[in-house]
C-alpha cells in the first residue's frame, strides 16, 4: 500500500491510429496540488476526460485508496469521489444559484411518491457553502447569469466538494477569467487543498499554476515529460518545456543567425 | 432537518445583507416569465369589456364558449412550453390530434370496442408516439424540429390512409351513443357544478332556454382538464426535483448530464407529454362533436408554440413557465371567440395572432438579457 490517494499509472488512449495519450502516469497525494501543464493538442482534454470516466483508456490503471478500479461511466468516477469540473462549468446561467448547486442532486422532503424539492434546504446550504468561500450570494434564487467568472468558477468547486469530491479534477479554471477574479479561485483552490482533498489543476498558465502547485508534469503532445515536485524546478524551465522549449532555443538561434547574415 | 431552523436562516441571512438592495415584489414580478402573458390577458379582457360589454360575450354562456376554446388550446399549449422549457419543439401535436381522434373513433365504430378500451388505445398510442419522437431526437442529435415535423406529415397521412382503408372515408361520426354508461368517457366528456348554474338559473341570475333550464349547463371538461393541467405542471416545475431537471435539460444538455440529470429521460417524458396532451384535446373533441375526423387538429401544434412563446418561453429552451402558456393559451382564446363580437372582420384574428407573438418574443429577449445580465 502506498500513501498515494490516486495513482494514474501508465495511462495510454488511442482514437483508431491517433495517439491520444501515452504513458502518462500521475500520482497525488490527499491535500495535494497536481498541475498538469500543456499546450493546445497536448492531450490534456483527452486525459482530463479519462480521469472523469468519460473515455476508457486502453493501456495502464487508475489505483484509488489503494484499489484498482475501471469506470464504465462518469457516474462511477463521480461515485468514487473523482470530481471533474469542466470548463463550461455545468452551469446553467439562466438557472437559479440554488438549483444550478443542486442540479441532478436535489434535497426531497415529503412522503413518498409525493417528494417534493426541499428549496428552503437547498437556499440555505447553497448560501452557507457559497459564504464559506467568501462570495457573499446576494440572494441564493438569483440566475447564475448575474455572477461574475469567477464567482461561477467558485460556485461549480464547491458544488463538487459539498457532493463528496476527494478528488477534484479542475479543467483551465482561470483561463477565462482576470488576474483579480483568477486569484480568488486559485486561493479556493489552496483552501480546498488544505481541507485534504487532491486536486489536479490543468492549466496552459504556468504563472496561475506555479504559485499553488506542489508538484508539476507537463504534458506535450500525448505524452509526459516528466513529474517535477516543485523544489526541483523553476517557473522559467516549467515554461519553455511547455512551449517546446527546443523548438523555440533553435528559433532563436536561427533568428540570430539571419540577424548576423543581413547586417 | 428542523423546519424551524430553515425559516430562521431564510429570513435572517439573506434579509440583512446590506449589499441586498430591497427587491419590491414589483420587481419580483417583472422577473417571472409570465409576467406578459399575463398582462396581456389582463389588456385583452380590458379591451373586450369595453368594446364587447354589452353583447353578451360577459355573460356566462359566453363566457364559458371563450373559456372552453381557451382551454382546449391551453392543455396542448402547457404540455408544448414544458417541451420548450426541456429544450425542444413538438411540430407532431396537430397531427397527433387527428391520428388520437381515430385510433378512438375506429375500434368503438368498427371494431366493436367498447369506448373505454379505445381510449385506453389512443392513449397507448400517444405513449408510444412520444417515445419515438423523443427516442429519435435524444439517440440522433437532430434537431427535434426536423425528426418531429417528419412525424407531423407521417402521422397525418397516416391518419388520413387508415381510415379512408377501413371506412371508406374521412370521417368517422356515431359516438355520441356510446358515451353513455361508458366507465371512462365521463372524464372528458361531462359539464363539472351543473347545480351551479341550475341555481344560478333558478335565481333569473343568468340567460335561459325556453324550457327554464339554462343556457349554460355546466364547467365544460376541457376547462376542468386545463385548470388541472396548469396547476399539475406548475407544481412540478417549481416544487419538485424533475421540474429542476427539466429547467436543466433545456438550459445546458451537457451540463446537466455532466452532474447527473438523467437529460435523455427528461426529454423523452416531455416528447410524451406533448402527445398525451393531444390525445387528452383530441378525446374531449371527439366525444363533444360524436365524431372524429381526420384533419382535426391541423396547424395546432403552430397556435401551441405561439401560446407558449407568448406565455414567456425562449425558443432555445431553459426557461419559461407552464402558467405563462395558459395565459398564451387565454390570449388567443378569447381574442378568437371575442373578435366575434365585435364589428372587426374575423380575418383579423391570424394578424392579431402573428404581431402578438411578434411582441411576446422581443419582450421575452429583453427579460433574457435581464436576467443573465452580469450586475
Amino acid at each position: 500500500m502506498s500513501d498515494y490517494l490516486v495513482q494514474f499509472n501508465n495511462i495510454s488512449k488511442f482514437f483508431g491510429k491517433v495517439i491520444a495519450l501515452k504513458d502518462v502516469t500521475m500520482k497525488l497525494r490527499k491535500g495535494e496540488i497536481m498541475c498538469l501543464l500543456g499546450d493546445n493538442g497536448a492531450g490534456k482534454s483527452t486525459l482530463i476526460k479519462t480521469l472523469a470516466g468519460v473515455h476508457k483508456p486502453d493501456e495502464g490503471e487508475i489505483i484509488f485508496e489503494g484499489e484498482k478500479i475501471v469506470f464504465d461511466s462518469p457516474k462511477d468516477a463521480l461515485d468514487i469521489g473523482i470530481a471533474t469540473v469542466y470548463q463550461d462549468l455545468a452551469l446553467v446561467p439562466l438557472m437559479s444559484v440554488t438549483r444550478n448547486f443542486f442540479m441532478g442532486r436535489e434535497p426531497l422532503k415529503g412522503p413518498p411518491f409525493l417528494k417534493t424539492f426541499d428549496i428552503e434546504k437547498a437556499n440555505k446550504i447553497a448560501a452557507e457553502r457559497m459564504g464559506q468561500i467568501g462570495i457573499d450570494v446576494r440572494d441564493p434564487s438569483q440566475a447564475v447569469g448575474t455572477m461574475s467568472g469567477g464567482e461561477r468558477q467558485c460556485l461549480a468547486i464547491s458544488r463538487a466538494i459539498y457532493f463528496g469530491a476527494k478528488v477534484l479534477v479542475l479543467d483551465e479554471p482561470t483561463s477565462a477569467l482576470g488576474v483579480h477574479q483568477a486569484s480568488v479561485v486559485l486561493k479556493y483552490i489552496v483552501k480546498a487543498a488544505s481541507q485534504g482533498l487532491a486536486v489536479i489543476l490543468i492549466t496552459h498558465n504556468v504563472h496561475h499554476a506555479y504559485p499553488v502547485g506542489n508538484s508539476f508534469t507537463v504534458l506535450n503532445r500525448g505524452k509526459s515529460l516528466g513529474t517535477y515536485e516543485k523544489k526541483d524546478i523553476s517557473r522559467e524551465k516549467l515554461l519553455s518545456m511547455m512551449a517546446g522549449g527546443e523548438e523555440l532555443d533553435k528559433l532563436e538561434v536561427e533568428l540570430k543567425e539571419m540577424n548576423r547574415v543581413s547586417s | 432537518m428542523s423546519t424551524k431552523s430553515k425559516s430562521i436562516e431564510s429570513k435572517t441571512d439573506f434579509n440583512q445583507d446590506e449589499r441586498l438592495k430591497k427587491v419590491s415584489n414589483l420587481k419580483i414580478l417583472l422577473n417571472r416569465p409570465e409576467l406578459g402573458a399575463l398582462g396581456g390577458a389582463i389588456l385583452v379582457f380590458i379591451f373586450f369589456g369595453i368594446v364587447a360589454g354589452d353583447t353578451g360575450m360577459f355573460s356566462a354562456y359566453g363566457i364559458l364558449n371563450f373559456l372552453d376554446v381557451s382551454a382546449n388550446l391551453g392543455i396542448i399549449a402547457i404540455a408544448a412550453a414544458m417541451l420548450m422549457i426541456g429544450g425542444e419543439f413538438d411540430l407532431s401535436i396537430g397531427s397527433m390530434i387527428g391520428f388520437a381522434g381515430i385510433c378512438i373513433a375506429i375500434p368503438a365504430i368498427y371494431w366493436g370496442w367498447p369506448l373505454w378500451m379505445s381510449i385506453i388505445f389512443a392513449f397507448s398510442m400517444a405513449v408510444l408516439v412520444g417515445y419515438f419522437n423523443g427516442i429519435l431526437v435524444v439517440r440522433t442529435g437532430l434537431p427535434s424540429f426536423i425528426v418531429t415535423l417528419a412525424m407531423l406529415f407521417i402521422l397525418r397521412g397516416a391518419t388520413l390512409a387508415i381510415t379512408r382503408l377501413i371506412t371508406g372515408r374521412t370521417q368517422v361520426p356515431g359516438l355520441r351513443v356510446l358515451i353513455e354508461n361508458d366507465p371512462i368517457a365521463w372524464i372528458f366528456a361531462t359539464d363539472s357544478f351543473k347545480w351551479v348554474f341550475t341555481w344560478l338559473g333558478s335565481m333569473n341570475l343568468i340567460a335561459l332556454r325556453t324550457d327554464g333550464t339554462p343556457l349554460a349547463t355546466g364547467i365544460p371538461p376541457s376547462v376542468i382538464w386545463f385548470i388541472a393541467l396548469a396547476i399539475l405542471t406548475t407544481w412540478i416545475l417549481m416544487k419538485t426535483r424533475y421540474g429542476n431537471w427539466i429547467f436543466a435539460s433545456g438550459g445546458d444538455k451537457n451540463g446537466a448530464n455532466n452532474v447527473g440529470v438523467p437529460v435523455g429521460r427528461v426529454k423523452i417524458s416531455l416528447f410524451i407529454g406533448t402527445a398525451v396532451a393531444a390525445t387528452i384535446f383530441a378525446t374531449i373533441q371527439v366525444l363533444d362533436a360524436g365524431s372524429a375526423d381526420t384533419m382535426r387538429g391541423t396547424l395546432k401544434e403552430l397556435e401551441a408554440i405561439a401560446a407558449a412563446v407568448v406565455g414567456g418561453c425562449l425558443l432555445t429552451g431553459g426557461y419559461g413557465s407552464a402558467i405563462g402558456a395558459a395565459f398564451g393559451a387565454i390570449i388567443f382564446g378569447t381574442v378568437s371567440m371575442g373578435i366575434f363580437y365585435t364589428d372587426v372582420d374575423t380575418d383579423w384574428f391570424k394578424v392579431f395572432l402573428g404581431a402578438m407573438m411578434l411582441i411576446a418574443v422581443i419582450f421575452n429577449n429583453f427579460i433574457r438579457r435581464k436576467v443573465t445580465e452580469s450586475k
